[in-house]
C-alpha cells in the first residue's frame, strides 16, 4: 500500500506549535520594527488605514521602510514602486530556492506560503526543509500566519501611538535580525560548498552597500553568492552525489 | 484628528497597490519558474547557494560596514550559533552589541 497511515489529529497541532515556536524569536524581533514603521508612516502623513493596508498588502519590511522614507505629498508613485521592485528582487531567487521543498504540500498552503513569506519565515522554513524533518502544512501555517498578522497590527499601533518607539538601536533591536540571520546561516551551513556563496555575497553586498545608493547591495550580494555557488566545482560535485544517492 | 485615521488618498493607494503588485510578482515569478521542472545539476547547486547568499547579503552592512562593535558582535553570534541553540546565540549577539556599543562609544 502506498497510502500513508492517517496521522492522529494532535500531530497537526504539534507541528503548528513547532512552527510557531521556531518563528517566535524572529516575530518578537519584528514587532519593534512594525511599530517603528507605523510611527514613521504617521510622520509622513499616512493614515492608520493606509499604514495597515500597506503592511497587509505589501508585507515586506525593507521595502516599506524605504518607501516611507521616499514618501511625500503627493506620493511619487513610480519612484516608490520602482524602489520596491528593486528591494524585493531577491524574492525571485528566494521563491526559486523554496519551490522544490513545497511540492508535496496542498496547493493553497503552497501559494499562501509563497504569497506571504518574509526573509524570516522563508529562512526558518528552508532550514526545516533541508536540515530537519521537512515541511508539513501545519508547520508552515503555524509559522507564517502569526508572523504575518503581527506586521499590520504593529504598524497600525505604531501609527496611532507614534512617539513610543523612536530608536530601536538603543536596546539593540536593530541587531536582532542580524543575529538571527547569522544563526540561520550557521544552521544552513553544509561545510565546504557553503563557503563560496557566503564569501561572494559578503564581499559583493558590503562593496555594494558602501558604493551604491539605496538597497542595490541586497540584490547584488544575493546574485553574486548564487553565481559563486553555481560555478563552484565542490558544490556541483556535492549536488551530483546527492542526485546519485537519490536515484539509487 | 480621528477623521484622518481612515483617510485614503488616491495617490497613496496607487503607490501601495503598485508596491503590492510588484512584490507579489517577485514572490511568484521565481517559484513558478522553478516549480515546473525537475531541478538538478548546476541550477540545483545555484539554488542551494541562495539561502546563505541572501542571509549574508542582508547582514553585510551591519556586520562589515557599521562599526567595530557590530562586527565583533556578529563574530560572537556566529561562534555562539555553532555551539548553542539559535535563541541563546541570538540573545548573546544582541547582548554583545549593546555592551560593545556602550564600551566602544
Amino acid at each position: 500500500m502506498t497510502t500513508p497511515a492517517p496521522r492522529p489529529p494532535h500531530d497537526a497541532f504539534l507541528e503548528a506549535r513547532r512552527g510557531f515556536l521556531d518563528i517566535l524569536p524572529l516575530l518578537l524581533g519584528a514587532v519593534p520594527f512594525a511599530l517603528l514603521y507605523g510611527a514613521l508612516a504617521a510622520q509622513k502623513g499616512l493614515s492608520a488605514v493606509e499604514t495597515g493596508l500597506m503592511s497587509a498588502l505589501v508585507f515586506a519590511g525593507g521595502a516599506q521602510f524605504i518607501a516611507v522614507d521616499m514618501w511625500t505629498t503627493p506620493a511619487p508613485v513610480a519612484a516608490i514602486v520602482a524602489a520596491c521592485l528593486l528591494v524585493n528582487a531577491r524574492h525571485l531567487l528566494m521563491g526559486a530556492a523554496l519551490a522544490p521543498h513545497l511540492m508535496h504540500l496542498p496547493k493553497p498552503v503552497r501559494l499562501f506560503y509563497i504569497a506571504i513569506h518574509a526573509d524570516e519565515s522563508w529562512a526558518v522554513g528552508l532550514k526545516r526543509a533541508t536540515r530537519g524533518p521537512g515541511l508539513t502544512s501545519a508547520y508552515v501555517l503555524g509559522m507564517i500566519v502569526p508572523f504575518y498578522i503581527q506586521w499590520p497590527i504593529g504598524g497600525v499601533i505604531g501609527n496611532l501611538f507614534g512617539g513610543l518607539v523612536t530608536d530601536p538601536a538603543r536596546f539593540g533591536a536593530d541587531f536582532v535580525f542580524t543575529a538571527m540571520f547569522l544563526c540561520l546561516t550557521v544552521g544552513l551551513w553544509r561545510g565546504r560548498p557553503s563557503a563560496p556563496p557566503v564569501i561572494a555575497a559578503a564581499l559583493a553586498a558590503t562593496l555594494g552597500y558602501l558604493a551604491l545608493p539605496g538597497v542595490w547591495y541586497v540584490f547584488l550580494g544575493a546574485a553574486a553568492g548564487t553565481v559563486a555557488a553555481a560555478l563552484d566545482p565542490a558544490g556541483l560535485k556535492a549536488q551530483a552525489e546527492r542526485e546519485a544517492a537519490h536515484a539509487g | 484628528m480621528p477623521a484622518d485615521l481612515f483617510a485614503i488618498d488616491p495617490l497613496n493607494l496607487a503607490a501601495i497597490a503598485g508596491m503590492a503588485l510588484v512584490t507579489l510578482a517577485t514572490r511568484f515569478a521565481g517559484y513558478l519558474a522553478v516549480g515546473r521542472f525537475a531541478v538538478r545539476g548546476r541550477l540545483a547547486a545555484a539554488l542551494e547557494g541562495v539561502p546563505p547568499a541572501v542571509l549574508t547579503s542582508l547582514v553585510a552592512p551591519m556586520a562589515f560596514a557599521t562599526g567595530p562593535a557590530e562586527t565583533i558582535a556578529a563574530a560572537a553570534t556566529v561562534l555562539a550559533a555553532w555551539k548553542l541553540p539559535t535563541l541563546a546565540a541570538a540573545v548573546i549577539g544582541v547582548g554583545a552589541v549593546v555592551a560593545l556599543r556602550a564600551l566602544l562609544g
